[in-house]
């Protein structure tokens, strides 16, 4: 069964290599001539104001969350539909019941406005 | 040694060595990224177990998913990189070894030569070409494992209810608009004609 990832594994490799090249060929080849003022933070040309790192909403972090949530309900549905012809029709109301239960928590998501970005 | 072999000794090399970077970065955003190659190399170790799906559904989960809210998380904990002091590390080391010690001992008795070895389980043979993976899950979770997946519906519905009721914050100050509302407006809402009498001519002095 491996045999038949051996390209993923090729196209991964040379994936990591031509990555890795590209920047240790830039790294090796181009000049280094580093002072102070190349070396600082540098922001539409003048100092900085403030630090990069700053709070953000936790909205964004809901959106996150429930992505990862029908994320997974969708790797759910993968090996479901690869044997839906073999497990017939109590596979069909099994995954029925499930999204069902996850229909549930939609309509409760889109009801209290978690989807809004008001 | 097998190709395959050197497959997994090259992988799971790299997952210790991401899981020391891991630990040992100061700044968490290296640390999460660190962690996205653990991942991608614990998914080639499940690939070398013939676990097509869940080797994929951990990159696409993982990496896809769980990594962004981990970086969300390390953002929104606004740790500032400088204040972090190195003093740290000496402090939380003896509490951080007697967690490791015990997580390796439970380990060995657990997988350990006396439980866990070529002459306690049969080397796993390797299936045909035509084998998936995917397919074996399948009808095996929606059939016997029918009630184990319906519970796993209820859990991430609890999930859903819980990460709303955590984090959904009504912000009554943000301006915004409402095209459903701006769509159904009439003129006579908005424009008003007012009769007046006509100005007489200003006299002049």
């Amino acid at each position: 069964m491996l045999e038949g990832y051996l390209p993923i594994l090729v196209f991964l490799g040379v994936g990591t290599f031509i990555g890795a090249a590209a920047i240790a060929i830039g790294f090796i080849l181009g000049p280094h001539r580093p002072d102070s003022e190349k070396l600082s933070p540098y922001e539409c040309g003048f100092e900085a104001f403030e630090d990069t790192r700053m709070k953000f909403d936790v909205r964004y972090y809901l959106v996150a969350i429930l992505f990862i949530i029908f994320d997974l309900e969708i790797a759910f549905l993968f090996p479901w539909a690869v044997v839906l012809a073999e497990i017939g029709i109590v596979g069909l109301m099994a995954m029925a019941v499930f999204l069902g239960i996850l229909v549930v928590g939609f309509i409760y998501e889109w009801k209290k406005g978690a989807l809004e970005w008001e | 040694m097998t190709f395959e072999k050197f497959l997994f000794y090259f992988f799971a090399a790299m997952v210790i060595f991401a899981g020391l970077m891991l630990i040992t970065r100061r700044n968490p955003v290296y640390s999460a990224l660190f962690l996205v190659l653990a991942f991608f190399n614990a998914a080639g170790l499940w690939m070398l177990m013939e676990a097509e799906f869940l080797a994929i559904t951990l990159v696409l989960v993982y990496v896809g998913a769980v990594m962004v809210l981990f970086l969300f998380v390390v953002m929104m904990l606004d740790i500032n990189v400088a204040e972090m002091k190195p003093g740290c590390f000496i402090t939380y080391l003896p509490v951080g070894i007697l967690i490791a010690l015990t997580m390796v001992v439970e380990m060995v008795m657990v997988v350990g030569p006396n439980h866990f070895g070529l002459d306690i389980y049969a080397s796993p043979v390797p299936h045909a070409p035509g084998y998936s993976n995917t397919g074996e899950l399948g009808s095996m979770l929606y059939t016997i494992y029918m009630y184990p997946f319906e519970i796993a519906a209820v859990i991430l519905l609890v999930a859903i209810v819980a990460a709303i009721g955590l984090t959904l914050r009504r912000r009554p100050d943000t301006k915004s608009q409402n095209p459903s509302k701006q769509v159904l407006v009439k003129r006579d809402d908005r424009l008003r004609v007012v009769k007046m009498p006509s100005e007489s001519k200003m006299e002049l002095k």
